[in-house]
């Protein structure tokens, strides 16, 4: 394609990814480096049903023209990244120093809101991902062996857990491993332990998360082996057949070497997503024992008060985590290319 | 009197009616409310929109996530909505940000009849007009507290001492609820203990924090003792649940909002054994506090500064209409309502009792938001056993003072 044509055919979605994914990221690393203005704090008398009290309340006069001085705040720099609500770096430099032993300085560390989150996440993206990609495989292995009738309804059932909405799909979940739940109470009744509950430790909220999370992707595992299978060269099947490869030999030497390029894609995709972890959080109110980057920013703007400062901090400190995630498939899909091209 | 007649009668009833309410007198403007959804706020909304007709359109926005909405919506020019209901917490962030309008001269000209404890004022200046009151109280059953053999507990020393009693008594193994969800149901169960103890939140004068001492740890112990009377998923419930367990009969005793005593009195979603045995009274003291450890809240209306004077105006003189006592009679026992007419009813008896007992209001101040938002985040751990009170309290003061540099609060 000439350079021209190339340039009028991708403008439209290049304009897109500007306007909708390169200047929001600017934006969000402007804002990360400020902080608000000092606000300008008065005591006034005030009064209501209840009585009157002297309080400290904002000079919104004095504060206005401050704001209108600097529209974007006040500039800060790094302040923002390196506080006890994201790099914590002062902190963890104390926990280093005054360490009780490894075990010591990683609890101190798991006491900070970021170090919190990030070792749920990390946990979560890599224990989800492989098991993901794992229970994917195998159910399009299982449905590629059925019979023609039986083929679109297990299509259609295996791919339900994609359909329903996240947050929808983990509420109902929740409700139903209640402890007056239909999983719930099945567990109880299985372990005989009547005081089990799925929400109230962390390792059992952890665990629950986690099967939700396989749960809700897996479907689309599936769904791209299962195209990928259908893409298998039948020769070299029959090949492998009549020198007597059993089905497992058959899968491990034929079926899953032409299936490499899809596990790579879904790796990436579900890297990206699991860091992402947010909606099974929310539905399975799950913030006490388990909370996530994203988790992070959403209570950041849901509180009384919203701090887009800190929360476009820790957006960037996202962003950089999935680039550190990806970088070794990128490396090797940029090789990979380069390697084709000399 | 014949049906016929009695028809007509209704008919000049109706009629006399939309003729008195179309425009409540006004000649144009549009009003739009946002706030919370109970059933109080929905009867306002409902009164405000009596006054729409001749040139006046009302309408509304009921929606229990009006704090996340609030300020952006306020903030925008024009503004997206022209009145708020809102409350005594929630009204901070709109002072702090100058997004609504003071309100003396419109209720010089339209409001002549309100209460002068109705006005909120803050320098003097009516920033709001509040029209019900709302508290944590504690409900309990009768029939179980008699069956254990104790009496209807005034502190919570006596709630934790009924609790175990009921518990060895066999009647109930989690007889305690209250709305304990991590984040800021949790938070303001510390906020009832923490003030019930005689605590303050911030060094006097400044928006240094003040909760990690004696105070706060003897809050946190309470707290504790509390949780291990509830149901191992605590940490998950909010108001709807511990409502839900309530209507159940799961829970003998809970620290639950005012504003829910309508939903559980009611003769929906529970028997009527439940219902019949359910007690409302005053929040109980602690240690040896002589004040209810509890935070008193009104609900009131605002108007944004962003809209025109006629938009203002005629949301004001809607909002006087939904808060009429005509309105309050229709809906006497949906809340306390601080509007004159008001009769107290067997729903309004724990937030009155609490109310007399001298209950602080919930701070009305510009960093308290980011206190509570700490105080959510940093708690669990405690209440869990992963860590110490004041490892936990010393957590929350860090966590604010993170989140009070980035808005300017402290340097």
């Amino acid at each position: 394609m000439r350079h021209k044509t190339f340039f009028w055919f991708i403008l439209p979605s290049l304009a897109a990814m500007i306007l909708f994914i390169a200047l929001p990221l600017v934006s969000v690393v402007i804002q990360s480096l400020h902080i608000e203005h000092e606000q300008v704090i008065v005591t006034t008398e005030n009064c209501g049903p209840f009585g009157c009290t002297e309080e400290s309340s904002v000079d919104t006069e004095a504060t206005a023209a401050l704001r209108a001085e600097q529209p974007l705040g006040r500039f800060a720099g790094l302040t923002t990244y390196f506080d006890r609500g994201h790099l914590a770096t002062a902190e963890v430099a104390e926990a280093w120093r005054s360490r009780d032993g490894l075990g010591g300085f990683f609890s101190a560390l798991y006491n900070l809101p970021f170090y919190k989150a990030l070792a749920f996440t990390l946990t979560y993206t890599f224990l989800v991902t492989p098991l993901v990609i794992v229970l994917g495989l195998m159910i399009a292995l299982g449905v590629n062996r059925l019979t023609p009738v039986l083929k679109g309804p297990t299509i259609f059932v295996s791919l339900l857990p994609m359909i329903i909405t996240p947050l929808i799909g983990s509420l109902i979940l929740f409700w139903m491993i209640d402890a007056q739940g239909v999983i719930g109470k099945t567990l109880q009744w299985l372990f005989d332990d009547p005081d089990l509950s799925l929400k109230a430790s962390p390792v059992l909220t952890w665990i629950t998360l986690m099967v939700y999370g396989v749960w809700s992707s897996a479907p689309f595992a599936f769904v791209v082996f299962y195209a990928g299978l259908q893409t298998v060269n039948s020769d070299s099947i029959e090949a492998a057949m009549i020198d007597g490869a059993t089905r497992w030999q058959r899968i491990r030497y034929v079926v899953i070497p032409h299936l490499t390029p899809l596990v790579v894609f879904i790796s990436l995709i579900q890297l990206m997503d699991n860091f992402r972890v947010f909606e099974p959080i929310v539905g399975f109110s799950a913030q006490a024992n388990a909370t996530s980057l994203s988790y992070i920013i959403f209570a950041d703007m849901r509180s009384d008060i919203t701090r887009f400062n800190s929360a476009a901090a820790t957006s960037v400190l996202t962003v950089i985590g999935v680039a550190i995630l990806l970088s070794p498939v990128l490396v090797r899909t940029w090789r990979d290319f380069k390697g084709k091209a000399a | 009197m014949s049906i016929k007649s009695k028809f007509i009668l209704s008919a000049a009833a109706v009629f006399l009616g939309t003729t008195a309410y179309a425009g409540c007198g006004l000649s144009g403007g549009n009003v739009s409310i946002l706030g919370n959804e109970f059933a109080a706020i929905q009867a306002v909304a409902e009164g405000a929109k009596q006054c729409a007709g001749d040139g006046v359109t009302v309408e509304s926005n009921l929606n229990k996530d009006y704090r996340e909405l609030q300020v952006a919506a306020l903030t925008a020019n024009p503004a997206q909505y022209t009145a708020v209901t809102t409350t005594n917490a929630a009204i901070v962030p709109l002072l702090n940000s100058d997004l609504i309008r003071p309100l003396d001269e419109l209720i010089a000209k339209h409001g002549q009849h309100l209460s002068k404890s109705q006005m909120i004022t803050v320098d003097g200046k009516v920033m709001a007009v509040a029209f019900m009151a709302n508290a944590q109280h504690l409900f309990i059953r009768e029939d179980i507290l008699k069956a254990a053999g104790v009496k209807a507990p005034q502190t919570y020393e006596e709630v934790i001492a009924a609790g175990k009693a009921i518990k060895d008594a066999g009647l109930l193994q989690y007889p305690f609820a209250t709305t304990s969800k991590t984040g800021w149901d949790l938070a303001q169960e510390f906020v009832n203990m923490y003030l019930g103890h005689g605590g303050s939140f911030f060094k006097p004068g400044t928006a240094e924090p003040n909760v990690n001492n004696e105070t706060g740890v003897a809050a946190l112990n309470t707290l504790k003792e509390l949780v291990a009377l509830s149901n191992p998923d605590y940490l998950t419930f909010d108001s709807n649940a511990v409502q839900a367990s309530w209507e159940a009969g799961e829970v003998a005793m809970a620290h639950l909002w005012g504003s829910r005593g309508t939903g559980i009195l009611d003769d929906e979603g529970s028997t009527a054994e439940i219902v019949g045995n359910t007690a409302l009274i005053a929040s109980p003291t602690v240690g040896g506090g002589s004040t209810p450890a509890s935070t008193l809240w009104w609900d009131g209306f605002v108007i944004a500064s962003n809209v025109s004077d006629e938009d203002a105006e005629a949301s004001f003189v809607a909002m006087v209409n939904g808060i009429s006592p005509e309105v309050v009679k229709a809906n006497n026992d949906a809340a306390v309502w601080l509007v004159k007419g008001y009769e107290p009813s067997p729903a309004s008896a724990g937030v009155s009792a609490t109310a007399t007992g001298g209950t602080k209001p919930y701070p009305m101040i510009p960093f308290m938001g980011l206190m509570h938002t700490a105080l959510g985040a940093e708690l669990t751990e405690f209440l869990q056993g992963s860590e110490s009170a004041e490892q936990a309290l010393a957590d929350a003061e860090a966590s604010y003072v993170a989140a009070a540099k980035e808005k300017g609060f402290l340097n």
